[in-house]
Order: C-alpha cells, then sequence, then structure tokens
C-alpha cells in the first residue's frame, strides 16, 4: 500500500500542487485540516508561503499545531515547505516579533542587502553534512542544483549542525534543516522541476520505511 | 569579455539567483491562440500539453493569459490550471480579467502559484492591496502596459493596450509595490510584436525604481535581445511568446546562449 501523506490545509499557499507532487510521486496524498486524518498519516507536509503571522494565526484558529507537535514527537516523517519550515522555529521578526511553533531553536529573519526582495526564482542549493551512502531527503540530487524559491524571510537556526543546505543570496543563509525525523526547506520541492519530485520521492520513502 | 561580465554580476551581489525565462501562453476559450509549432505535440493549441513541454524544456515560469471575451467562458481556465498543475511541477502565473478577491482565489486552489492583474489594478488599487494581505505579495503580479511619451517618460495603458490612463509608469510600478505587489510584469507597447527589442531603457528606469523583481516584454526577436533586457535592462526574468512557440529559438539554446554572456541562468 502507498503510505499515506497527510497535506495540512491551512487557507495558505498551493496546497494543491503539493499533493499533486507527492502523488506523482508515488505517495497517497490527502490535502487535509481534520485531526483525525492527520493523526493517521504515515507522514505529514506542512506547505505554505506567505506571511509567518498568518499562518501561524491561520494554524492556531484551525487547532492543528498540538497533533503537529505530537506526531514529529512521535517520530512521523515531516516535510515543511517554505513557511512551513519558518513556523517550526520559535520567533519571527516578521512584523515587530512573531512566536512560532518553537519546534526548532531560532529566529526567522528579513533579508538584509540591496538586493530585490522577495528572492523569488532558481537558486543553487549547496548540501551540507549529507548522509552518504543513501536514505537521505536529499539523495540522487547533485550539489549545486537549482530549486525554486519565494520568500523574503530566512530561517536561522542556533545548532549550526541541523543546517542541511545552504544558499546564496547576498550572502549564505539556511535553505534547508534536517533533524531526525524533521526535514524542511525554504525552497519548493513542487516547484522545481524533476529535483523536485525526487525530494518528494525520497519523502515518500521515508514514509514507506517508518510506517 | 566573459570573465568581467561574470565578475560584474557578483559585485551586484545577485547570489547564485538565476534569470528567468518565461513563455507566455495566450488562451482564448481554453485553447492556445494560433496554436505552438513544436514538434511533437498531439494537441498543438492544447495549454496543458503545451505547458509539459515546456516545463521539460527548461522554462523557468510560465505564464498563461486569458483573453477570453466572455466571463461565462472564463471557467475553462480553472479547468485549464487544475489539469496543469496535476503535471506540471514550475511556478504558474494567470493573467486576464481577475476583477477580484474570489477570482484570484479560485485560481490559486486550481493551482496557480501567482496572478496577474492589469486594467483591474488601476481602476481598483485596493484590490492589489486585499490581495496581497490575503493572500501574500509573492503572488500577486502587477502588470504595466507601457507606451512611451516623451524621453524618459512612458505612459500607462489599461484594457489591453486600448486606453491611456495618464498615470506615469514610474510613479505607478512605485505605487503598486507600496500596495503590495510582489512582481511587476512590465510590457512595452512600442515594442511589443516587432521584435526588435525590448525597451532597455523603460526596463532599466523600471527597475532601479522598484525593490521588486521585474519581469520583462515585448520586443524578443533575437537572443541578444534577450540577454540586453537582462544585463543592461536589469531585469529580473524575461517573457516571450513567438520566438518560442514557432521554434526560432529553443529554451536550451536560449539559456546555452545566455550562459555563455555571462548571465546566470538555470541549465
Amino acid at each position: 500500500m502507498k503510505p499515506s501523506i497527510a497535506v495540512i490545509d491551512y487557507g495558505l499557499g498551493n496546497v494543491r500542487s503539493v499533493s499533486k507532487a507527492l502523488a506523482l510521486a508515488g505517495g497517497d496524498a490527502r490535502v487535509s485540516s481534520e485531526i483525525k486524518q492527520i493523526e493517521n498519516a504515515d507522514g505529514i507536509v506542512l506547505p505554505g508561503v506567505g506571511a509567518f503571522g498568518k499562518g501561524m494565526d491561520n494554524l492556531e484558529k484551525a487547532g492543528l499545531i498540538p497533533i503537529i507537535r505530537s506526531r514529529i514527537e512521535a517520530g512521523k516523517p515531516f516535510l515543511g515547505i517554505c513557511l512551513g519550515l519558518q513556523m517550526l522555529f520559535s520567533v519571527s521578526e516578521e512584523h515587530g516579533s512573531s512566536r512560532g511553533m518553537d519546534i526548532i531553536k531560532g529566529e526567522v529573519k528579513l533579508f538584509k542587502n540591496d538586493l530585490k526582495i522577495p528572492h523569488m526564482g532558481w537558486n543553487r542549493v549547496k548540501f551540507k553534512n549529507r548522509q552518504e551512502g543513501g536514505g537521505g531527503i536529499f539523495e540522487g540530487i547533485s550539489d549545486g542544483s537549482y530549486f525554486y524559491f519565494v520568500h523574503s524571510y530566512y530561517a536561522a537556526p542556533e545548532e549550526g549542525s541541523l543546517v542541511s543546505s545552504t544558499t546564496d543570496y547576498g550572502g549564505e543563509f539556511t535553505s534547508s534543516i534536517v533533524k531526525e525525523n524533521i526535514w524542511a526547506m525554504q525552497f519548493h520541492p513542487e516547484k522545481s522541476g524533476e529535483d523536485g519530485l525526487r525530494i518528494m520521492k525520497n519523502f515518500i520513502r521515508t514514509c514507506g520505511e517508518k510506517k | 569579455m566573459r570573465r568581467k561580465k561574470m565578475r560584474d554580476f557578483q559585485k551586484r551581489g545577485n547570489g547564485g539567483l538565476a534569470k528567468r525565462i518565461i513563455p507566455c501562453l495566450d488562451v482564448k476559450n481554453g485553447r492556445v491562440v494560433k496554436g505552438v509549432n513544436f514538434v511533437d505535440l498531439v494537441d498543438a493549441g492544447d495549454p496543458v500539453e503545451i505547458a509539459a513541454a515546456y516545463a521539460g524544456a527548461g522554462a523557468d515560469e510560465l505564464v498563461y493569459l486569458d483573453i477570453t471575451a466572455s466571463v461565462e467562458k472564463r471557467q475553462a481556465m480553472l479547468e485549464i490550471v487544475a489539469k496543469t498543475a496535476e503535471q506540471v511541477f514550475i511556478p504558474l502565473t494567470v493573467g486576464g480579467g481577475i476583477r477580484k478577491l474570489p477570482d484570484i482565489s479560485d485560481l490559486l486552489k486550481a493551482g496557480a502559484d501567482k496572478v496577474s492583474m492589469n486594467t483591474s489594478a488601476v481602476e481598483n488599487p485596493s484590490l492589489i492591496r486585499d490581495a496581497s494581505r490575503e493572500f501574500g505579495a509573492q503572488c500577486i503580479i502587477t502588470a504595466i502596459d507601457a507606451k512611451k511619451t516623451a524621453p524618459g517618460k512612458w505612459e500607462v495603458y489599461t484594457y489591453g493596450g486600448r486606453k491611456a490612463t495618464g498615470l506615469d509608469v514610474i510613479n505607478w510600478a512605485k505605487q503598486c509595490v507600496e500596495l503590495g505587489s510582489g512582481e511587476i510584469l512590465l510590457t512595452s507597447m512600442d515594442k511589443d510584436g516587432t521584435q526588435s527589442g525590448f525597451d532597455i531603457e523603460l526596463t532599466a528606469a523600471v527597475s532601479e525604481a522598484v525593490t521588486v523583481p521585474v519581469i520583462a516584454s515585448g520586443g524578443a526577436g533575437e537572443l541578444s535581445h534577450l540577454k540586453d533586457a537582462l544585463d543592461e535592462g536589469k531585469a529580473d526574468a524575461v517573457l516571450a511568446a513567438s520566438i518560442f512557440h514557432f521554434g526560432k529559438f529553443s529554451i536550451a539554446e536560449t539559456k546555452k546562449y545566455l550562459r555563455e554572456n555571462g548571465i546566470p541562468v538555470r541549465i
């Protein structure tokens, strides 16, 4: 049976593309905001793009934060995309200061350079501490491959060892993190062509293994 | 020569961000106008098939421009967007006929990543502000049709270039960003359809005036035109239709040319 993947819908971002990419990659993907469905899934995807504060508000109003927390604690594979990465962090400096889920210690910061904001388009992802010999979420993807980004803020984890890739936009920033069963990336695998679909496949394989 | 150009880009500190090549499909009643002259297409008028072909060929994003006249037939666009989202995994922008927030919400739910507004933005600027607050600036593009009126001066036109608005392009572009547009799609009406090159002066003037990415459009005929728009014109992306649709240049040879000329592209 295909691993079941719950794509959490909280009213922000292109959830349809995320779920279609996961389906094409071999997952039984369902867009959902129902606690029961999220609880029973083999893996969870938190997508999203846009404002941090609104994202947190929507998650809170839908009562989804406790279930995200408990599934992560239970060791279920979790994939965070863009805002779904940022909201894992303690705090964002968007609109002064907004509280995140505080699952990863660190801060979400605005780009401070003289470049165009948002950082929009395809940029290179340079991997760090990549698992040798396979099993990782980036397996089969060449170092320096292009992925699609669209964001004005970036996440800076306190623990440098969580950084699994960096990208250069007027300086290197953290473009993905890995922590145990948490994989989270600032770029959009669902919008990054073949390499993006490979990430989805790797994620689904992990969900199948941890079933 | 090439090395010097590469250094210039580094000086500008664009990081590793690639310049984007964006084919645009004019869609009427659910069909691509005039079709597309690719090899191996089963249906040269099917937007979904063409979109998939472009994504496979290395296009960085796609734009569907809905030129359907009647509001009733616009439903066709939603179905096309939904089908596209099932098989095409690069960013998709939809423009044309978007008048109110539910139009935007419908398109985004169907699987569009961004929407582009022109006439409705000019007539109702609060639409840009409200849409940006609701869906995020990153998915709200303002399209500006610009016509030159004097040296260094351009006027904003609406209704597909039929109506002069009296608005100054540079001021309007700045205002769009203040209202919450995350990107500007800038078309030179003087150059559009001429294949004689982009309006570089216009493109550079707008790109320097705003803090968000600018997509240059109108006038692409040769690969050097694309390079000039991205280099001298300081555009972040170029949009073109006929040079790609009728097979004059492939996306691959376009990108190869640009890379050889010092423009960072995704290959």
